[in-house]
């Protein structure tokens, strides 16, 4: 019963947030929805790969990515990525054992530096993956962030 | 009605650094509240940012980016007294833009 409502509330908010998003004249409701998101909803890292179209992933030492090796908190664990590869076009930070891996995808015009610094939820001790595409292919490096209190709030 | 994001951009030689701190929620929509219900997901999907016309940045966000979302970015051909400004749009269909002149 709960299930069916929780259902229900689900698709009702879902058609609630496409009449406001259609009638803002903002956006699509796609767009807004993370089934049109299908990076979004990978559950693993390896989908996520497939669902951005990276075919190929090679890992990297050009990658610069700086973070915590302990996070207190694990809502908030800071993380600085800078790419040293040439012709970077994209840069997407991934967390392994995330619910949904897919934090956050950066695209970097020409005349922008391919540096992010942000901050991001990390449910659990984990790999984060400091994922980025170039002119060359797509190329990774991860770092091991041990977390004592969990990310997601649950 | 949203909170205002606080923007700096700095030139440093010929680049600018751009440091922002959003005002959001970023739920994710796996939190139970205090009744066991779940906290509904309301999370900024869209980030751009623009200078002189042309746009420096632009990210897709999921909700397990932290709350009051932290950005910092640089990007080169601007000058001192040019404009930065910061647009997000969250999966509800809200958005906010903020803008900053180049110090």
């Amino acid at each position: 019963m709960q299930q069916l409502r929780r259902n229900f509330l689900a698709h009702a908010g879902q058609l609630g947030l496409a009449a406001v998003a259609l009638g803002s004249g903002l956006m699509s409701r796609l767009v807004l929805a993370d089934e049109a998101r299908p990076p979004f909803t990978a559950t693993v890292i390896a989908d996520a790969w497939k669902a951005l179209g990276y075919g190929d992933v090679k890992q990297s030492t050009e990658i610069a990515f700086k973070g915590p090796d302990i996070a207190e908190n694990g809502a908030v664990v800071p993380v600085e990525i800078e790419s040293r590869l040439p012709g970077t076009r994209v840069i997407s930070i991934l967390v392994e054992k995330n619910p949904h891996v897919m934090s956050a995808s950066f695209t970097i015009p020409e005349g922008t530096e391919p540096f992010i610094s942000t901050r991001v939820k990390v449910a659990e001790s984990s790999l984060i993956h400091a994922l980025v595409k170039t002119d060359a292919g797509a190329f990774y490096t991860t770092r091991l962030v041990k977390v004592t209190l969990g990310g997601c709030g649950g | 009605m949203t909170d205002p994001m606080r923007v700096r951009a700095t030139l440093m030689g010929d680049r600018v650094e751009v440091k922002v701190l959003m005002s959001h929620v970023m739920e994710t929509g796996q939190r139970k509240d205090i009744d066991g219900n779940i906290v509904p997901a309301r999370y900024i999907v869209k980030v751009a940012a623009h200078c002189n016309g042309r746009e420096v940045l632009s990210a897709d966000w999921g909700p397990s980016i932290s709350k009051n979302p932290y950005l910092a970015f640089r990007f080169k051909g601007a000058a001192k007294g040019d404009k930065v400004s910061i647009t997000w749009t969250d999966n509800a269909g809200e958005s906010r833009s903020d803008d900053v002149a180049i110090a």
